[in-house]
């Protein structure tokens, strides 16, 4: 195992993907170091979501590999729950559960998969709702709350489990515009100390807390780099990209 | 209002006082409730063992037909054509095809009760239906929730009990209960095979009493089990429509 691999916390190599005749992903190779924040960006349909799925193994990679702090979780024998475990995800919506209260939703995998008890998984619901002022909301139903709280308790319900990769799938495409800042800053704010992997069309935030933007069209990362990418892209795709995001 | 000038309308008829003697007759109603409420309780017997079968295979055969795959084909097949055959039989003909058919199979040496037969032919009927109804609201629920639990590392039966169940649960809730209140009637049919019910009771007190008062009383009997059912019934349905339309919590 080289350098490289051995302080990556996540590796992709070659990865490819298709839904029967339609190749959805044609061999990407990207590594996520600790405390990194990476930007997926691309047009609709170029696999962002795809690619998120595939690393938390909600779908089965065709080829290549995905290494987890050094262990291959696209090995066919691996317990496929305990992988899932170590990944925090928020979707776009439908993220909560409506049945259960939000402090509930918080616990839930505490309490069934880690084996916490409720008492000790309540504390430690609590004080992470606290840390988003919602803890005067936590035995409330999601369906009590804006779409702004229910996605912040959606990110606090993934960090909940203590994952070693955050995955975001455009968590604020279905939201009001006025609702998008609140969920952008707890992001902002995790960057800081987490290691976050992205799908966003929010450029200009990408540009604010990415490390890395990966731009993704046609199966293959067209183009990598630092936030700079935004303003002075190098492939002609990007450009055209970013031009017609712009206007 | 209304009920009552249909009331009028009824005891004037010229045909009432006769009728009123044969349906209505104090004398008969009490000689007849001991028998009549013996029968009765053979009913409830069979209603909660038939309820609680078709809750156990209603519930599997649902999950049969939810399963994904090829593997599961000949299975899902079965499940559906099932489903497709017992909901189209009217009861009563399975009831007769259970009742004196299997029997002649004579798979048992010992002689096996009507009631038995009888609640075969129940389970089989409305595990149909309550399968179906199950299965409709598991579909119910979003897809992006069974995602959600399983990205947090439950299992797929961990997922489908703690998330998908109970939301299930509550959207099928009203349809189940309606289906409990037919069958707490249906049960009564099972005297078409013998099983001396509530019905068959006062088939028998009727002929010996010569008049019909004992079905007035066995059919007081079946509204009178029915009414909790109903009232929880509208009363769900009433508080599940007040929580969709206040969006508010549980
Ligand atoms: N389960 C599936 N079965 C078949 N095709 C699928 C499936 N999931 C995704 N696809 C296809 O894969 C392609 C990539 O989809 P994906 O959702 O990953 O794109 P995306 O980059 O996330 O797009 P968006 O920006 O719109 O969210 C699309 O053409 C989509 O139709
Ligand atoms: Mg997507």
């Amino acid at each position: 195992m080289n350098d490289a691999r051995a302080t990556a916390v996540l590796t992709v190599e070659g990865v490819r993907k298709a839904f029967g005749d339609t190749v959805v992903l044609d061999g990407i190779d990207f590594e996520v170091a600790p405390g990194e924040v990476v930007a997926l960006i691309g047009p609709s349909g170029s696999g962002k979501s795809t690619l998120l799925r595939c690393l938390n193994l909600l779908e089965q990679v065709d080829d290549g590999r995905v290494l987890l702090a050094g262990d291959d979780i696209t090995d066919p024998r691996v317990d496929v729950d305990a992988v899932r475990a170590r990944f925090g995800v928020v979707f776009q919506q439908y993220n909560l559960f409506p049945h259960l209260s939000v402090l509930d939703n918080v616990t839930l995998a505490l309490r069934t998969v880690h084996r916490v008890s409720r008492v000790e998984a309540e504390r430690r619901g609590l004080e992470l709702l606290g840390r988003i002022g919602l803890a005067d909301h936590a035995r409330r139903h999601p369906d009590g709350l804006s779409g702004g709280q229910q996605q912040r308790a959606a990110i606090v319900r993934a960090l909940a489990i203590e994952p070693q990769v955050l995955l975001l799938d455009e968590i604020t495409s279905a939201l009001d515009p006025e609702l998008v800042g609140e969920v952008l800053d707890l992001v902002r704010e995790l960057a800081h100390t987490t290691t976050i992997v992205m799908a966003t069309h929010e450029l200009a935030f990408a540009r604010d807390v990415a490390t890395t933007l990966l731009f993704l069209d046609g199966g293959v990362i067209v183009e990598r780099g630092g936030p700079e990418m935004l303003d002075a892209p190098r492939e002609e795709r990007t450009r055209a990209f970013l031009s017609r995001f712009r206007g | 209002m209304f009920a009552a000038a249909i009331w009028l309308l009824v005891i004037n008829t010229p045909g009432w006082d006769a009728v009123r003697r044969s349906f209505l007759s104090p004398d008969t109603f009490v000689a007849a409730l001991p028998r009549v409420w013996d029968g009765f309780l053979l009913n409830l017997r069979v209603l909660v063992v038939a309820a609680i079968a078709v809750a156990i295979v209603g519930t599997l055969v649902a999950v049969v037909r939810t399963l994904r795959g090829p593997v599961f084909f000949p299975l899902r097949a079965l499940a559906a054509g099932y489903t497709d055959l017992f909901r189209g039989l009217p009861l009563i003909i399975v009831l007769y095809v259970v009742g004196f058919g299997l029997p002649g199979l004579r798979i048992t040496e010992v002689r096996v009760p009507a009631e038995v037969w009888g609640t075969i032919a129940l389970v089989l009927t409305y595990s149909a239906y309550v399968g179906e109804v199950i299965r409709g609201g598991i579909e119910a629920v979003h897809p992006s929730q069974m995602l959600a639990a399983r990205s947090l590392g439950l299992s797929r039966g961990q997922a489908l009990r703690r998330v998908v169940m109970p939301q299930a649960v509550r959207k099928m809730t009203p349809a189940l209960m309606n289906d409990l209140v037919s069958m707490q009637k249906d049960v009564g049919l099972i005297s078409v095979l013998g099983a001396v019910d509530a019905v068959r009771a006062a088939q028998i007190e009727t002929a010996r009493a010569f008049d019909f008062t004992p079905y007035v009383v066995a059919g007081l009997l079946f509204v009178l089990l029915a009414i909790p059912t109903i009232r929880l019934t509208d009363w769900y349905a009433a508080r599940l429509r007040r929580r969709e339309q206040s969006g508010a919590a549980l």
